[in-house]
């Protein structure tokens, strides 16, 4: 099962869970996912190590989406 | 790592993006500011005795700022792995396990060991900290430590360095030129200045980076 999961003061916290094949699933983490970028965050997929890919789309297929904070400087 | 521009370079729109070329030039151009704010005190205090020997103890005031003024600055890079309070167990546990699956198992054991995990990028060798990083040149001699942080005090530290971790893999360029650079330098001189519990991590990122000249 694919996991998106939000960076916060709890660790990790699992906002949406789905399969591909679970439609009523996909729909609530695609908007649970929008719901997300609107607040702020950003969305990274790891791609092994060394590597990660920012997506403003839900990739389905992504075993992991991580949403994660802005950085600053400073 | 991937070329798509860091979103958060939008938000210093007028700086370079960072490259190779540009941190050799920042690297040189450091160097020679140290040189200017140390030598006039030095020259000036040798200069001084030589006419007046009666002018020692104020030499020796002004051979103490050309000594203090490069101590600040890379005691500065030494700070930008400083670590912050610790958040509560349980959180700190869940966090620190997601770090553990975005690395390998020998970073792992070098976060466990130091508090920083060792990223090999294309500018050099990466320590990644909870506030901050240092980019160990190729070569293994200079490093340049640049404070960046996520915005969220509450944060456990494992998930701050989670997410430098994951910016920094996004794109390593922009994640240099949001950074705020603190000092620029030969990498002995922060060693020193770091807590001895973080020193093996520095040595591991110098062998790394000194393998890739």
């Amino acid at each position: 099962m694919a996991r998106l999961i939000r960076m916060d003061g709890t660790g990790h916290t699992t906002v949406a869970e789905w399969t591909a094949e679970d439609e009523r699933a996909v729909e609530a983490a695609v908007a649970a996912f929008r719901e997300q970028l609107d607040a702020g965050y950003y969305a990274v997929v790891s791609e092994g190590e060394g590597q990660a890919r920012q997506v403003d789309e839900l990739p389905l297929d992504a075993p992991l989406v991580i949403l994660r904070r802005p950085i600053a400087g400073g | 790592m991937t070329a798509e521009p860091l979103s958060e370079t939008a938000a210093v729109y007028w700086r370079p993006r960072v490259d190779d070329d540009r941190l050799v030039r920042r690297g040189r151009i450091w160097t020679l500011t140290t040189v200017v704010h140390t030598i006039p005190y030095a020259i000036a205090a040798v200069v001084l005795f030589a006419l007046e020997p009666l002018t020692a103890p104020l030499g020796a005031i002004l051979l103490a700022h050309a000594w203090v003024i490069p101590a600040l600055y890379a005691q500065r890079g030494a700070n930008v792995l400083r670590r912050r309070p610790r958040a509560a167990a349980g959180p700190e546990r869940t966090a620190l396990g997601l770090l553990g699956d975005l690395v390998g198992h020998r970073a792992r054991e070098l976060h466990a060991r130091t508090g920083l995990v060792l990223e090999r990028g294309a500018l050099g060798v990466w320590l990644v900290g909870e506030t901050g990083a240092v980019l160990v040149r190729p070569g293994g001699r200079r490093v340049h430590c640049w404070c960046v942080h996520v915005e969220d005090r509450t944060m456990p530290s494992a998930d701050r360095i989670a997410h430098l971790l994951l910016a920094l893999r996004t794109d390593e360029h922009g994640f240099a030129t949001v950074a705020n650079l603190a000092f620029s330098g030969a990498r002995r001189r922060v060693r020193r200045r770091l807590p001895a519990a973080m020193r093996p991590a520095l040595d591991e990122a110098g062998r790394a980076a000194a393998s890739r000249r």
